[in-house]
């Protein structure tokens, strides 16, 4: 190896040392932010949660006020708008993807979903508040909140959906076809379950951006002073962003540690659910190899 | 390529239907092609490709990459209809039906005409679950017990049974390349199909996996009719009865694989199977 060589060697070992110790640094600014965060939130909140401050009602005192209704209600909003999302927007993908072909009007529809993931969710709001609680009648209850935030997830499950189904080789396609199958029986048998762990993926990304959404579920008139847990999909509700930002813009300061603990809570709901769909998308990977 | 005037100006003959000398004009044809044109949007990718494809034999297609041998399998079971933009003109008869008249049913077109493809592609799925897929979409079998016969009897057909008997339940992606691609062979045949047609399936695997195919190839052409399309000519001349040659979408010449190897009509034929091109 001649000299010139060796420092060459040496040159790209220093070069790919720094490019490693930039990247690990950046990890770091980002996991400090966070923890920083974190720990503001928990220094604050921390001790006013407590098992009571879960299963109580909202209270104009702040040692006595609970989150119950408010987590009640994000849950059931959460769940009745994946029950409306969900199956229509991988409906809807998969007729895009497998079905649509190139047409002029599967076009159209497409460039329109893509449109759609980028408006702002307070529009939402107003359509939510003109279509579902005034024109269909649901009034102020959790199926006209789930419903308008249905419409808000639905492009982003769309799309995550059919970058899912793109990303099965058409080889399995071709293999599928080639043993005489139909095109609904290669899509169920062979290419959802193989598009399963992204196409869930996809949800988790929907789900948690639905529940810290505020603004429409304000604009279609969510109530933040309820005293009850929500029983039917047509009781008023309200749900946890609004009911922290509510505590947050009162001016005692013992509300702002009540309004912690309450993000806590939040966070701790949206990790349990990332954690829940992770659990289920690795299930699901292990036993389509298995 | 001095050679390409002369024998494009004979290519006329074989365009216009003249009797192969494989000497199946008066015996029957399991697949009959006429003045077959396909095109990828304005593309001419095969032109004016007439052939008889006798029962019980095995063809292999041999020529150039971009010849447009593997485009002229895939039309034989409609295989390209699933591409946007492709077109068929001309007539392909199989068993004297035509498979391209409009009230052709493709899935049972398919499941009468099977297909390995070049790199083995098994569902991610249990080895057991790949060959009873084929069985349980065209409701081929009915009971559990049923399948199971039926799914033993497809992988000692594909000589894997020895192999997997123990693990049947274990991912069929765990199995090394060779027997991968015999398991989709095996696959093929658990919905018992007439024809088999094979697009390199041995390309990507080592010599004794090779053979292993090869030697499974001779032994299906007594109940199958088999076309398999190699650029391996040592394998064409190995496994085949008649050699079809493909040369820029055209059917060069068709004969008894013997004739192609030793004393082929074509110029052209005897330049590529000589190694001068290609």
């Amino acid at each position: 190896m001649s000299v010139d060589l060796r420092r060459e060697s040496v040159r790209r070992r220093v070069a790919d040392a720094a490019f490693q110790a930039l990247a690990l640094l950046v990890l770091i600014v980002a996991l400090a932010c966070l923890g920083a965060l974190v720990w503001d939130v928990v220094s604050d909140g921390g001790g006013t949660l407590s098992w009571d401050f879960i299963t109580s009602f909202p209270s104009r005192r702040a040692s006595q006020a609970g989150i119950w209704h408010a987590l009640t209600g994000s849950v059931f909003v959460i769940a009745v708008t994946a029950v409306l999302a969900v199956p229509i927007g991988v409906a809807a993908a998969i007729y895009l993807e497998e079905y649509g072909g190139r047409s002029l009007a599967a076009r159209i529809i497409e460039l329109n979903i893509t449109n759609l993931a980028a408006v702002p969710s307070i529009i939402y709001g107003l359509l939510g508040l003109g279509l579902f609680v005034r024109m269909m009648g649901m009034g102020r209850s959790i199926l006209a909140g789930a419903s308008t935030l249905a419409l808000l997830v639905l492009p982003v499950i769309i799309l995550s959906t059919r970058e899912a189904l793109r990303a099965v080789p058409s080889s399995l396609r071709e293999g599928s076809y080639a043993l005489g199958a139909t095109k609904w029986q290669t899509v169920w048998h062979q290419v959802l379950p193989v598009a399963a762990p992204g196409i869930l993926t996809g949800f988790i990304l929907a789900l948690s951006r639905a529940i810290g959404e505020t603004a429409p579920l304000i604009t279609i008139g969510a109530v933040t002073f309820v005293t009850f847990a929500p029983d039917s999909i047509w009781s008023p509700f309200t749900v946890l962003p609004i009911q922290i930002f509510n505590w947050v813009s009162r001016p005692q300061a013992e509300f702002h540690a009540v309004a912690a603990a309450g993000i806590i809570v939040l966070v701790a709901l949206l990790l349990s659910m990332n954690a829940g769909a992770i659990w289920l998308r690795d299930r699901y990977q292990k036993r389509g190899m298995s | 390529m001095s050679a390409a005037p002369r024998s494009l100006a004979s290519l006329g003959d074989l365009a216009s239907g003249r009797p192969d000398a494989t000497g199946s004009a008066d015996l029957p044809s399991k697949i009959q092609v006429e003045g077959l044109n396909f095109y990828y949007g304005a593309k001419r990718a095969l032109q004016d490709i007439s052939i008889r494809i006798r029962p019980n034999v095995v063809t292999a297609f041999i020529g150039p990459s971009g010849c447009g041998k593997s485009t002229f399998l895939r039309t034989l079971n409609r295989m390209n209809d699933i591409i946007p933009g492709t077109r068929v003109e001309g007539r392909v008869l199989i068993d004297e039906v035509d498979i391209y008249k409009s009230s052709m049913d493709v899935v049972h077109l398919r499941r009468r005409v099977g297909m390995v493809f070049q790199k083995s592609n098994p569902f991610p799925k249990s080895i057991f679950e790949n060959i009873a897929y084929g069985l349980r979409i065209n409701a081929l079998a009915g009971s559990r017990s049923e399948v199971a016969g039926r799914v033993e009897e497809s992988l000692k057909q594909a000589a894997l049974w020895d192999e997997v008997q123990d693990r049947l339940h274990e991912s069929a992606l765990a199995l090394s390349g060779g027997q991968q691609q015999r398991l989709c062979i095996a696959r093929a045949l658990a919905i018992r199909p007439d024809i088999i047609l094979m697009d390199e399936p041995a390309s990507a695997l080592d010599p004794i996996a090779t053979q292993r195919i090869e030697e499974l190839v001779y032994d299906l052409k007594k109940d199958y009719t088999i076309v398999i399309v190699t650029h391996n000519m040592q394998q064409a001349a190995r496994v085949s009865d008649h050699t079809a040659f493909f040369w820029l979408g055209r059917l060069v010449e068709y004969d008894r694989t013997e004739k192609i190897f030793t004393a082929p009509a074509e110029k052209l034929t005897e330049d590529y199977v000589t190694g001068r091109f290609g």
